[in-house]
This record gives structure tokens, sequence and C-alpha cells, in this order.
């Protein structure tokens, strides 16, 4: 092991005792946000691989992010809780009989997603550019108008009420570490390189004999997964779900937070998550009747969103790269910043 | 032995005959010139041998075995390597990042065990470094190694996208003009540098070049095209007198 294992090592730690605190000291409502910060940290990262690393926009996690929910919802839930909720069509057999624990319904979530990554990843990797984010952001839709029509699988637009909040502190940001750390990894791997490089020029990688689309097909499946678990995650922490959670309204989010936080940075897109989860609950006061030195201003629903497509406008215009462009946070940066402010100190 | 061949190779976008009956053959270690004006379909005989277009006629040979119609990867891996008219550079990753992406096509270890650093992963990407770095000392560009490689001038860029190329352990290289944009130094240079490479990788070469004193000084056989039509083939000295070189291409 190097330093940096020991420091990535220290870091990990330091969160857990973070989590343990977090767990003992904080009220329902800071954990609730904490849980949301670290399910928003796993589908950013995830969401960047594919659409900052890869360099291939695609409109569609709000699908995937569905099904894993989905998946791990029913996988939860007992058999009683399946007949209470599905009143107008009863849920098919097996699903009706089959209840898993929580860490096994979110695997199920994740590979669920991951193998309808596998499927449409064919149709999908056809295309490029613009087609391509059309075709993922028609995945999204027909994943949307399934969950809403499936009535014996997904109990329609009237969801999925009743899930047991399993996902906990240590679920939400055990998830995250894992996410963050086999997606830091694969991105600094030479397949991180391969991939680089087919964004930077597709064909130029073919030339260098790469299949490329094995490689983005490949990244796409394992975004899927991630997404999928994520999904199953947030099931289980809002405890009801329907198919209105997951329009393309979510995708748009998660899109925002990679743009702001730098595409192709894991560093930005873990910040933005985090500040944009923070800064959307304190602004909710924005959509709540003010009084502002004896003005009186009505509360306008989804102005919140307006500020965020705001920010989202300025990053585009004043730093077209995000926050963090492609940088990353690595211990050898860390040193030579520090290194540096030392000398200023000194002179 | 022909290391490559075509047999009346041909394609047509739409309507538009880009290059018809094209008898190519070009024995193991030469160093081959493909000459025309533009648009004359030099470069879509290149998309076509390096598989990026499917030809719409006859047959393409690599060591006598056919190879019409595979995809650019796998004639990549095969042994064809090429560098393209405008530089295709990985233009935000560093020198040895780009030789680097050169020397993994073949790899072997799966993206799980390169994520999870495993033996097999850690083996072939030392490998591949010393490779690179090897290759990059060899072309005079080890200096440039961490530098961006959108941000090295001109001439570099094309040295690197050679270098690039070679990283891919071709038995054939093709160059699509590979002076273009450059001063007469570093066209000198680049001679250099292609007999250099040529010499010491076993190399076959075909080269598409405009500038005909570069192409007569450097080549032992030629291929003259115009308007898709082969209108001359064989040693520079010959093909430099036909009459119909000399009205087509020369313009005189
Ligand atoms: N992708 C394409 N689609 C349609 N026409 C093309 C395409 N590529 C080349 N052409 C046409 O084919 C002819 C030969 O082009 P090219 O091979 O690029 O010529 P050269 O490299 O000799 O200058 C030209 O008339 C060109 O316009
Ligand atoms: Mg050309």
């Amino acid at each position: 092991m190097t330093t940096k294992h020991w420091l990535n090592l220290g870091v990990v730690g330091l969160l857990a005792l973070f989590v343990w605190g977090a767990g003992r000291w904080l009220d329902e409502y800071q954990v609730r946000l904490l849980n949301n910060v670290a399910v928003f940290i796993t589908l950013a990262v995830s969401y960047n691989l594919i659409n900052g690393v890869c360099g291939q926009l695609h409109l569609g996690p709000n699908a995937f992010i569905t099904l894993g929910a989905y998946t791990a919802a029913l996988l939860t839930m007992t058999p009683a809780e399946k007949a209470a909720n599905f009143l107008i069509t009863p849920l098919y057999w097996p699903l009706s009989q089959i209840s898993l624990p929580f860490p096994l319904a979110l695997l199920a979530g994740g590979l669920v997603a991951a193998g309808a990554g596998f499927l449409t990843g064919f149709p999908v990797f056809r295309v490029r550019g613009d087609y391509l984010a059309i075709v993922t952001l028609g995945f999204g839709e027909v994943v949307r108008v399934l969950a809403n029509n499936l009535q014996g699988l997904t109990n329609g637009p009237l969801g999925l009420k009743g899930l047991y909040p399993c996902t906990n502190l240590w679920w939400s940001w055990g998830v995250a570490v894992a996410t963050v750390a086999l997606i830091t990894a694969l991105v600094n791997s030479g397949y991180g390189r391969a991939l680089k490089a087919i964004r930077d020029d597709e064909t130029a990688a073919r030339a260098m004999g790469l299949n490329t689309f094995r490689h983005l097909l490949l990244a796409y499946i394992l975004s899927a997964f991630f997404f999928g678990v994520g999904g199953g995650l947030l099931a289980h922490l809002i405890t009801t779900i329907s198919p209105s959670l997951f329009t393309f309204f979510l995708t748009f989010n998660l899109l925002i937070i990679i743009v702001v936080g730098g595409l192709g940075s894991t560093t930005g897109a873990v910040l933005a998550a985090a500040f944009f989860t923070l800064a959307g609950e304190w602004l909710r006061v924005v959509e709540e009747p003010l009084e502002v030195l004896g003005l009186h201003i009505p509360g306008i629903p989804g102005m919140r969103m307006v500020l965020f497509s705001l920010l989202l406008l300025l990053v585009i215009i004043y730093f077209r790269g995000g926050l963090l462009g492609r940088r990353e946070f690595t211990w050898a940066g860390l040193t030579r910043f520090c290194s540096r402010m030392g000398r200023h100190d000194a002179s | 032995m022909m290391l490559l061949e075509t047999r009346n190779l041909g394609h047509s976008f739409g309507g538009l005959l880009a290059l018809e009956n094209l008898h190519l053959q070009v024995p193991e270690g030469a160093l081959y010139g493909l000459i025309g004006p533009n648009g004359a379909g030099k470069t879509t005989i290149f998309n076509l041998l390096s598989g990026f277009l499917k030809p719409t006629q006859g047959d393409i040979l690599f060591h006598g075995a056919k190879i019409t119609g595979l995809p650019p990867e796998q004639i990549t891996l095969l042994g064809i390597a090429r560098t393209f008219q405008n530089i295709r550079l990985f233009g935000e990753l560093t020198v040895l990042d780009n030789v680097l992406v050169g020397c993994q096509g073949r790899g072997r270890a799966s993206w799980w065990q390169a994520a999870l650093r495993f033996p097999v992963y850690l083996r072939e990407e030392r490998e591949y470094l010393a490779r690179s770095r090897a290759l990059l000392e060899e072309v005079g560009l080890a200096g440039a190694a961490d530098d961006i490689a959108g941000q090295l001038p001109y001439g570099h860029q094309r040295r690197l996208e050679i270098t690039r190329a070679l990283a891919t352990r071709p038995k054939l290289l093709l160059l699509d003009e590979p002076a273009a944009g450059l001063n007469p130094q570093e066209t000198q240079d680049l001679m250099d540098f292609l007999r250099t490479i040529h010499r010491e990788y076993h190399l076959t070469i075909l080269v598409i070049e405009h500038n005909l004193r570069l192409v007569m000084g450097l080549c032992q056989h030629l291929t003259v095209l115009d308007h898709g039509l082969t209108i001359a083939a064989g040693p520079p000295a010959e093909v430099r007198r036909h009459p119909r070189v000399i009205r087509a291409y020369l313009g005189k």
C-alpha cells in the first residue's frame, strides 16, 4: 500500500466516523438530507462517467433509476404489503410472493438496470451525438409510460406506497463511496484512458485498434447499474414511488449537476451533487410566501428550478468547463497546492 | 509476395464515383507513393484500406488474405495503421497518453481487472509505458511527453500522429499527406524521419503526398490517380515522363 492508499482509507474512516456521529446526533430531517446527498453523489458520478468521461450525451438516466427503484421496491415489500398496494390489478406471480433482504434487492435493482443497459446499448450506440441524445431521451419516456401502464407490475400511476425505509446513512454513503471508488479507479486506468480518447476523437480511437462500441457499451452498462442501485436507495428513502417521480426532470437535475461540476470531473460531480441537494433544500424558502421589508411576496412553486436553470446558464456562459473543468482532486495535487501556499507565506 | 493488393477496388458516394478499378500492388518493405490532384480519390483509398469505408466494388488483400469490409479496429490489429489528412490526435490527452492508447489495442486485461489493478493489467501497463517512452525517445518527443497533445506545435503534432500509429505495431503504415502544412525545413526533417522509421521498424509505407519533389525522392513506386482512375503506375522516373501524368497532374 502506498501513502495515497492510506490517505484514501483515512478519508473513508473519517466519513464512517461522521456517518456514525450523524446517526447519533442529527435530527431526522438532517439525516434525510445527508441520505439525499449520498444518493445524488452516486447518481451524478455514474452519469458523469458516460456523459463527461465518454462524452456521450445520454439523456435517459431516469429510465434506469426507475427500473432500479421499482425492482428493489417490489423485492423488499412483503406479500401482505404488496396485496395492500395492488388493489386494482394484482401483482404478477411470483413477484407477489417474493420478499428479499434490502441489500439483495438493491443488487437486483442494479442488475435489472444493467440488463436494460445491455439491451438498449445496441440501438443507442448505433448513433452518436444529437441522435444518441434523442434515442436515450425516448427510452426514458418509454420506461415512464410502461411504469404508468403495466398495472400488474408497477401498480400504474398509483405507484407503490409504504415501503420500509431501509435506506440509512450506512447504505447510502456506503454505496456512494463504493461508486466513487470504483468509477475513479476505472477512469484512472488504461480503460479510462481509452474512454477519454474516444471522447476526444472516436475515429482516431478506432484507428488505434480500440473497439469503441464495446468500450462505450461497458461504461453505459456500468452507469446503468449504479443508476439502478441509486434508484433502489431513493425508493427506500422516499418510501413512496410513482412514475411521476422519475420524469426527464430528474435527468435534467443530474445534467445540471454534472455540467456545473465540470463535465468529466468526478470531483466536480461529487461537490455539485452535494451543493445542489443542500441548496435545493435551503432554497425552499423562495417557494413560500415571504415578507421582505413589509413587502408581501407570494410563494412561487418551481422558483427553485428557475434559479438552478439561471445558475446553469451563468456557468455555461462564464465557466464553460464547469466549476472544476476536468480537474480532479488528487493527493499529489493537494501536496503541490500546500507547498505553493507555504512558499507564498514565506516570501 | 505482395503485402497489400487491391483488386478492382472501387467506391461511389451515392452517384459519385470517387474511385474505380484500382489495382494496387504494394510489395513488402516498399515505400510507395500515391499522388494525384485534389479530389482524385486518394483519401478515399485510405478510408477503404483502413475499413472506415466499405468498398462498393472489388477486394482488398493483406498478406494474401481478404480483409474487405472488416471494421477499422480489426484492420489496425492485423497490422495496418494510418494517419489522417487533418490531424486527429486525442487533443486533450497528453502526448504520452496518445501513444499509450496506440499500444493498448491488443490489451487482454478486462475492465474490472483494470479497475481493481490486477497483476495482469499492471504488467500490461508497465509494458505499454516502457514501449511508449522508448518510442517518444526515438522520435524526439520525449521532452514533450507530459504536454497536452492539442497544444503541440503543428510539426510535432504530425510527428506524434505517426508515432501513435507506430505504437499499434503496424506492418503497413498509411500516411495521408504527412507534409501538408510543414515548412521546407520541417518537410526535410519529415523525409529523414520517414526513412528512419521505414528502416528501423521494417515497415511498408504507403504515402499520399501533394509535394511531387518529396514523393519522387522518397518512393520507389508510384501510382498516379485522377478523378478516381489510375492513370499511371511504376517507378518515379517512368511515371514522371508519362504523357497522361504530365497532362493531368503537372498541368503542362
Ligand atoms: N464522405 C464523402 N461523401 C461524399 N463524397 C465524398 C466523401 N469523401 C470524399 N468524397 C468525394 O470523393 C472524391 C475523392 O475525394 P478524396 O478521396 O478525399 O480526394 P483526395 O484525397 O484525392 O483529395 C471527391 O470528389 C470528394 O468530394
Ligand atoms: Mg485527401
